[in-house]
């Protein structure tokens, strides 16, 4: 009987498959029809397809279940029969063919056919479980392996892998789509896709389909650069031409043959064909390939950390990780975080990505909250609106493995220790969804004095994760700041501790910096030294605010100092026009502004300027203050800084009275009368949601003066909602609270918060036809639930007539329409 | 009859292209922003101009399209491959055509980040990426429905104006029919939510109708056709 698959893989040469589709086609399946039901229509002629690779020498066989999935086969148990057939009829075509012995039947998985949350409307969980059901059909009818492929997306490649495992204890092979620059359609490069399936742990990872074999040989050298486990090549025949009204692919066997004899002798351990591959280009290939001595994959000792689209490498230079998002001593993150104000904490890390940030540092642990709950919710959001890898930082293990199972990449775990229970919680999550693992040098003896005992408890949590079978690449420790104005020696110890590590283990560390400094004044000039000391030492990590410019220029500094910033470039493009200090001073004392190394990038424009002579409001700014003028020229800084100043003088209701509100009534107007557009309308906003932020800093925690509170949201099925958070952003502007329940937002949500919330006003938006089906639906159920409650709609396909053929209040044909309803019926003029 | 029993095999053309190569129309842009014969102050258009560079790298044009059978295009109960349509809208579009292509095109996942991106930094961006990413789909949709009207024109074919699912009386339910026949999450990466929306956002499918002969035939198209015309606020 053959072996399982996984004690030969890495060890000798194995031999895929070539094109189902393309020999299906010539057999005459049409267009449209989906290939699986062939299981039971044609089965000889599946028979003749996997006879025809075994005997052309293949090792792996695909079961013809690319496409099955409970998405495409919904009739009850029509799914489980079409996979059941597929591996039946593959057994025993093996055993015809009398390949018992070297041949594996593999359950093969392509993408759903939707694409995920946030881009589309499948949430990773029921990706999974739709795979899930695919492998367990699969593992029931004896499959011997799992091959996931052709996947462009890394979220679904991770539910897939992931039900793969949780469903079966099959060997899991993963393969990837990749672009002519190396890139999946979601953005990922190979590093990030590699990073990612070592650490879910497949047996063995690679490119298919879309490109020919010449196309692919940039990508097969990075992936055998990046992997450390046996690599998959399986290219397409060349591109499809039409001749004479029928596709033929334009690489010829005895071509695909000779350029895959020469990938394999790049380094990769398994190789077979995808699209327009037959038996003959396979039966050449094998034997090209045979005639080239095999290598083993080798360890790599790189270590990667990735998101959706960025693999982070740790290692060659220090990584900077943006420590604002963290409630610890900040009063207005602690309130986002009660008020769930999501899109407060998405700012917090998008400022830091601008400021340059390499990772993000993910806290939002509150005794008061869900944590476990909100850790999801803001690792999900984040990752829809950055491209940062993130480094989830919880003691909350529920919390923790949420966010390690929604991360779509390979993250950052912050943090394990010497501990045993600890390790005994943290390890086997890390070790089941990857990621990099920073581990404090501190046991149940408490923080080590001196740099002996962190070494030695450093070295007890290597030789644990080895035991979880978690990469020792894959561990970074944390030699611990303790503050210099208790521990006189902390900040040598740590130092030591650091080079060590680096010296005598091999391995990396990370810091919180600025816990060096706690009780001192001047914090700023002793964290951006100590920095620089601990980078001089080999520092991998800094966990840092990159918005503090002392810490940025020591960062940035000391990156070109250590030949870690190649020609300097990061350092010139950051500080071209830097001014020094005294000179600044100077100018300051001269009373000249303008000067300074961070100039006001977004100020230059003008919201109401330009566009006609007889802008909105010019004969009215010399009746109002800086602010009106602001906001009337929809610039944001410059309105932020007049609130300050206001601030001083008046207060914060003042300035929302007399300014603030007069300057966004005018350009609203403009925007009535057609003199003012959309952009204006927007710039406008933005300098008055910054004018708000101030006040609302200011004020932090006491109750504010609201007009009323409205529900906003997109309705089912929707998921863009562009327009409704254009008119929640007008109509906080003018004073409402608003509950923003997102998009494809259910109508028994909508109602039953409109209920508990006591709500009198419903802004619904939907875009398509298809959707305005749950908008009536929602405004039903408002009815039923919440009489006294009105409802606002618009949308791409509302008309006056439509809504009101919906049973709607009103129809907002734009924002301020919005606006002027809501101060309608809220009786405001 | 079974459907499946007439449908032919025919080509599946994939297509693609360099972002930098396609022409945005800034006019379109503006157009989608509300501006009407109205050119936008220097900074609102320096804003354009540098979401339009970001959304360029940051975009993956893709199409796919097949050439199908079409019968009786006047009936108001028309056949293209195995789907049968009825509408009236599309009907009056294929008057005297023999062919019809079916064409999906996206310009990728990009977008929608960047616009979601901007969401929650400036909803003045997100408003202009929206408005960017329209006419970017639009001027590639343009240029595949110039190539296979090129192709056409070998076999002596001439093209009427392409033609969408949702415009006119044409139903949205004609997108599953088009996810199908074109295999588009694998051939454009084009996928349909429940609701039938098209992900990523910024994509278009069409029929475009052929006849043989050289163009006699009007080929302007566009508002007069739509049913929303008297109340559309990006009427050209």
């Amino acid at each position: 009987m053959r072996p399982d698959l996984r004690t030969i893989l890495g060890k000798e040469w194995i031999f895929c498959d070539g094109a189902t589709g393309t020999y299906l086609q010539a057999r005459g399946l049409k267009g449209g029809e989906l290939p699986e039901l062939w299981n039971l229509t044609h089965p000889e002629v599946i028979t003749d397809l996997y006879s025809g690779f075994l005997q052309a020498g293949c090792n792996i066989i695909n079961a013809n279940t690319f496409g099955a999935n409970g998405l495409k086969y919904t009739e009850p148990g029509q799914l489980e029969k079409v996979i059941g057939a597929a591996i039946d009829l593959a057994k025993k075509a093996r055993a015809a063919c009398g390949r018992e012995e070297d041949a594996w039947i593999a359950l093969d998985i392509g993408p759903c056919g939707k694409l995920l949350e946030p881009m589309g409307d499948l949430s990773f969980d029921d990706a999974v479980d739709l795979f899930a059901r695919v492998v367990k059909a699969g593992a029931e009818a004896g499959a011997d392996c799992v091959l996931i492929e052709t996947m462009n997306d890394t979220y679904e490649l991770k539910a897939a892998v992931l039900a793969a495992k949780e469903n079966s204890d099959l060997p899991v092979l993963a393969t990837t789509t990749y672009d002519r620059n190396g890139q999946l359609l979601t953005g990922a490069g190979v590093e990030a896709v590699v990073a990612l399936l070592e650490g879910l742990k497949v047996d063995a990872l690679g490119v298919n389909c879309s490109l020919g074999p010449h196309e692919m040989k940039p990508i097969v050298d990075r992936l055998v650069d990046a992997s450390s486990i046996p690599v998959i090549v399986n290219p397409n025949a060349g591109l499809p031409k039409e001749v004479n009204g029928q596709t033929v692919y334009e690489v010829t066997p005895d071509d695909f043959a000779l350029t895959m004899a020469e990938l394999a002798g790049k380094g990769i351990q398994i190789a077979g064909g995808c699209c327009g591959t037959t038996f003959d280009h396979i039966r050449q290939e094998i034997e090209q390939i045979r005639r080239i001595p095999f290598r083993p994959p080798v360890p790599k000792h790189r270590t990667f950390v990735t998101s959706f689209s960025r693999a982070v490498e740790i290692g060659p230079r220090c990584v900077l990780i943006g420590e604002r998002i963290n409630p610890t001593g900040k009063k207005r993150f602690k309130q986002a975080l009660r008020e769930n104000d999501i899109p407060y904490i998405l700012q917090e890390g998008l400022n830091q990505e601008d400021a340059g940030a390499d990772i993000l540092d993910v806290n939002v642990g509150l005794p008061e909250i869900n944590e476990p709950e909100m850790m999801e919710t803001v690792v999900k959001r984040l990752q829809g609106v950055t491209g940062l890898p993130l480094q989830i930082d919880t003691t909350n293990i529920e919390a923790l493995e949420r966010a390690l199972r929604h991360y779509n990449g390979k993250p950052m775990v912050n943090s394990v220790n010497g501990k045993q229970e600890n390790i005994e919680a943290v390890m086997p999550l890390v070790a089941k969804y990857g990621g990099v693992l920073v581990s404090l040098a501190l046991d149940e003896g408490g923080i080590p004095d001196t740099a002996d005992g962190r070494i030695a408890v450093a070295r007890k949590i290597y030789e644990a994760a080895g035991r979880y079978g978690i990469p020792r690449d894959d561990i970074v420790i944390d030699g611990l700041c303790m503050t210099i104005s208790s521990e006189a020696d902390g900040a040598v110890t740590t130092l030591e501790t650091i080079r060590r590590v680096r010296d005598e283990l091999h391995g990396h560390t990370i810091l919180g910096v600025s816990n060096i400094s706690f009780g001192l004044p001047a914090r700023e000039l002793v964290n951006s030294h100590f920095l620089t000391m601990a980078m001089a030492q080999g520092l991998s990590c800094a966990i840092i605010n990159p918005n503090n410019e002392p810490m940025m220029q020591a960062f940035r500094a000391s990156l070109a100092l250590l030949n870690q910033d190649p020609q300097c470039m990061g350092f010139i493009s950051a500080y071209h026009d830097y001014v020094p200090v005294s000179k600044r001073i100077a100018a300051l004392r001269t009373g000249q502004t303008e000067a300074g190394a961070a100039p006001d990038s977004s100020s230059s424009g003008t919201a109401a300027s330009g566009e006609n002579a007889s802008s909105p409001g010019r004969d009215t700014e010399e009746q109002h203050g800086p602010l009106f003028s602001a906001i009337v020229r929809g610039m944001k800084e410059k309105a932020a800084d007049a609130t300050r100043d206001g601030l001083k003088t008046r207060t914060g209701l003042d300035l929302i009275n007399e300014e603030l509100i007069p300057a966004l009534d005018v350009v609203g107007k403009g925007f009535e009368k057609k003199t003012v557009f959309l952009p204006q309308l927007l710039m406008s906003a933005e300098a008055a949601k910054a004018a708000f932020a101030v006040i609302k800093d200011t004020f932090s925690g006491q109750p504010q003066k609201i007009k009323g509170r409205i529900i906003l949201a997109t309705v089912k099925g929707d998921i863009h909602d562009i327009g409704k958070n254009i008119v929640k952003v007008m109509l906080e502007n003018y004073g409402y609270e608003v509950i923003d329940l997102g998009k494809d937002v259910d109508p028994e949500v909508i109602a039953d918060t409109a209920v508990k919330e006591d709500i009198r006003l419903v802004g619904l938006s939907a875009l398509m036809t298809t959707t305005v089906v749950n908008m009536e639906a929602t405004i039903r159920l408002l009815r039923q639930k919440k009489p006294d409650c009105k409802v606002i709609v618009g949308g791409a396909v509302m008309t006056p007539e439509y809504a009101k053929a919906i049973g709607a209040d009103y129809y907002g044909k734009d924002a301020m329409a919005d606006v002027r309803y809501a101060d309608e019926l809220f009786g405001e003029s | 009859m079974n459907p499946s029993s007439v449908q032919q095999n025919f080509i599946l053309h994939r297509e693609s292209a360099d972002t930098a190569r396609i022409a945005i129309p800034r006019g379109e842009i503006y157009r989608y922003l509300g501006y009407r014969k109205i050119t936008p102050s220097e900074d609102i258009a320096a804003r354009t101009e540098s979401c339009v560079k970001e959304m360029t790298t940051k975009s993956h044009l893709s199409a796919v399209w097949a050439v199908l059978p079409l019968d009786r295009p006047e009936s108001g109960v028309l056949r293209i491959g195995d789907v049968v349509i009825s509408s009236r809208s599309l009907s009056l579009n294929l008057k005297g055509c023999d062919t019809a292509a079916m064409m999906a095109a996206t310009i990728g996942p990009g977008i929608d980040f960047l616009i979601r991106r901007s969401e929650a930094v400036s909803m003045l961006d997100a408003a202009v990426y929206q408005a960017a990413g329209a006419a970017f789909a639009e001027a590639w949709c343009d240029e595949v429905n110039a190539r296979i009207v090129r192709l056409m024109r070998k076999h002596g074919h001439s093209s009427r104006p392409r033609f969408s699912p949702g415009y006119g009386d044409l139903p949205l339910s004609l997108q599953k029919d088009f996810s199908r026949i074109l295999d588009m999450p694998k051939n454009c990466g084009i996928s349909l939510t429940d609701t039938l929306l098209m992900t990523p956002s910024k994509s278009v499918t069409a029929f475009i109708g052929f006849y043989p002969g050289p163009g006699d035939r009007c080929t302007t198209a566009g508002c007069d056709v739509c049913e929303a015309a008297d109340t559309c606020d990006y009427r050209q």
